[in-house]
């Protein structure tokens, strides 16, 4: 019984740094307490504090002046979220009238009863019956898609599940990157050529999951999982190259957004799957993808 | 174990999985994720060795001692094991929320250790029955990324590899305690032999089947457990303990199964680790000049 096992050394460990397109104009990266400038002149935006009369970082990150604001935006964050943004969220706990969920942000959000469709589709009031029944719906560890629907005045998220592509997710894989690497766009439900849907989450949650055919489209609005089927061999062997391929590109520092996964996923496809759990492959994709891109935009 | 949060697809998913022998990973049952190893990075402990599996971060630093032997053992040394769970691995284990799996970790090491087949601790004696050395393993964990049994254990016997004890040149008998006398050059040292040092495999029974390397997801699908240590002597692996963590049983076919399992796979990664642990030996040197870290 051979095993696949790899030790690497950290003397050999690859410089990330080495990705970066212009090595000359890499971007200054201001430390938590770091002067950024004088405060005379100038706005301070998020991520700032003034003291000494100084603007001061108080993240880790580079610098973005919009006119006089002057903001500091990290790599790595909480998920700060926006009115329309789509989340790929967990469900924590089942409280009266609402569920708490956990959308990466930096305080729990909330799932209104009100907020999702009951199975069967009707419009209906929610009765007392409904309120009992909550732990069906959604019991504590299920992953749903939402929408942000409101922001509350301390922070809270308020989510809403009222449209036929949102709802409980069935079999698939859920992928944590930082939220900043989501690129915002039009769309964030693919279904990607390779052969599996994706779910971009603005709150760097991505979920991964078998391709649905189209007359399937409707039921995940609703409360249904097929628990009893197996997906087949090929699908999870996307699904797993996928995983892999997205967590390349997150180590790469690379923005995720369909294209991008899309190539990296292309340019995966000489190696097995587990194989691109290792460093070099890794950075491998993250290049080959990088020039695709650049290529692209030409 | 940290709490991982999923929902029942995700667990059936992870199941069909390891039934395909594919797991979401593209890993099949038997292989391990990529590790990277570095030791000798605490310039002020005598060894040390920070092992990264995937996400499972392990720092070991080793201190010595001289002790006075135990009465019973008076030709042995003596070995303690401290595991400290930091809070950067997870909000849980701030204050004493990561105590009962450091007492775990520790349990399993000490007995994986206990046998002087599997660690000589003849080695570490000085003056039978008066001095000897006793060596404090203190084992941080920065990152929970799942198998932290394994990582331990290998990051264990590297920072055991790499530990270097005085030279002790001389010793003074002046009436009934002796002095000892030790040399003053850092570089005059010996090592510690690792070749029988044992390695935990934990063995991780998911649906009916059995994996190794499980990840923190995988380990939260999985209802039993079995840790092997596995020890080589003679160019041959055996069991120099075993212990099951997890709430479920398990059955005699599967226990055996999964015992040849460990032993099997501890024996390769043995093989692996000493090749790499010579190899960065190679590469660096008696001198070390720096060391590459955490950073970059």
């Amino acid at each position: 019984m051979a095993t696949n096992a790899t030790i690497e050394l950290a003397l050999d460990r690859v410089d990330w740094c080495a990705l970066a397109e212009r090595q000359d104009v890499l971007p200054r990266v201001y430390t938590p307490g770091e002067v950024v400038m004088p405060e005379a002149g100038f706005m301070r935006g998020h991520g700032t504090f003034v003291e000494d009369e100084n603007i001061k970082a108080s993240v880790a990150g580079v610098i973005e002046k919009v006119n006089k604001l002057i903001s500091v935006r990290p790599l790595k964050s909480r998920y700060v979220g926006e009115i329309g943004d789509v989340v790929v969220a967990r469900v924590i706990e089942v409280q009266q009238k609402r569920w708490r969920v956990d959308t990466n942000s930096r305080l729990d959000s909330i799932l209104l009863l009100s907020s999702v469709n009951l199975p069967g589709g009707e419009l209906r009031r929610r009765s007392a019956e409904d309120e009992q029944m909550m732990r069906r719906y959604l019991d504590e560890g299920d992953l749903i898609s939402a929408e942000v629907q409101n922001i509350f005045e301390e922070g809270t998220l308020s989510l809403y599940t009222r449209s036929l592509k949102y709802g409980k997710l069935s079999q698939g894989v859920l992928v944590k990157v930082f939220p900043a690497l989501v690129k915002r766009r039009k769309m964030h439900f693919h279904n990607l050529p390779c052969g599996a849907s994706v779910i971009l989450g603005n709150n760097g949650y991505i979920w991964i999951s078998p391709p649905k055919s189209q007359d399937q489209e409707g039921g995940e609005g609703g409360f249904a999982q097929n628990l009893g089927e197996a997906v087949p061999r090929n699908e999870r062997e996307v699904i797993a190259r996928l995983r892999n391929c997205i967590l390349a590109l997150a180590k790469c520092k690379l923005m995720l957004y369909d294209t991008s996964i899309q190539y990296a996923y292309d340019e995966s496809l000489k190696y097995e799957a587990h194989e691109l759990l290792q460093q070099n492959v890794i950075y491998d994709i993250g290049e080959q993808t990088q020039a695709r891109l650049r290529d692209g935009d030409e | 174990m940290a709490y991982v949060a999923l929902s029942e697809a995700e667990k059936t998913f992870i199941l069909h999985g390891v039934e395909e022998d594919f797991r979401c990973d593209g890993r099949s049952r038997r292989d391990y994720r990529p590790m990277e190893l570095e030791t000798g990075l605490v310039s002020n402990a005598s060894g040390s060795a920070r092992l990264r599996l995937a996400n499972t971060d392990i720092l070991v630093g080793i201190k010595t001692e001289i002790d006075v032997p135990d009465p019973l053992t008076p030709e042995f040394g003596k070995l303690e094991f401290f595991v400290d769970c930091s809070a950067n691995a997870t909000p849980e284990f701030e204050g004493r929320g990561g105590s009962d799996l450091a007492q775990e970790l520790v349990l399993a090491l000490e007995n994986a250790y206990e046998s002087p087949l599997a660690f000589d601790y003849r080695t570490l004696c000085l003056i039978p029955g008066q001095q000897c050395w006793k060596l404090y393993i203190d084992i941080l964990i920065l990152e929970c990324g799942g198998n932290l049994h394994d990582a331990v254990s290998l990051a264990a016997k590297a920072a055991l590899h790499n530990t270097k004890l005085p030279r002790v040149t001389a010793s003074l008998l002046d009436a009934g305690v002796t002095d000892l006398i030790i040399s003053d050059n850092p570089y005059d040292c010996t090592r510690l032999t690792i070749d029988t040092v044992p390695l935990l495999v934990t063995v991780c029974k998911i649906g009916d089947y059995c994996l190794v390397d499980p990840s923190a997801e995988e380990e939260a699908c999985s209802t039993v457990s079995i840790v092997v240590s596995v020890s080589m002597r003679n160019g041959e692996a055996f069991l120099s303990g075993s212990h099951m963590t997890g709430g479920g049983a398990m059955h005699r076919d599967t226990m055996r199964n999964c015992l040849n399992l460990g032993l099997s796979i501890g024996e390769q990664l043995n093989t692996l680790l000493a090749k790499v642990l010579k190899q960065e030996e190679e590469r660096v040197g008696p001198k070390r000049p720096k060391t590459v870290g955490f950073l970059k």
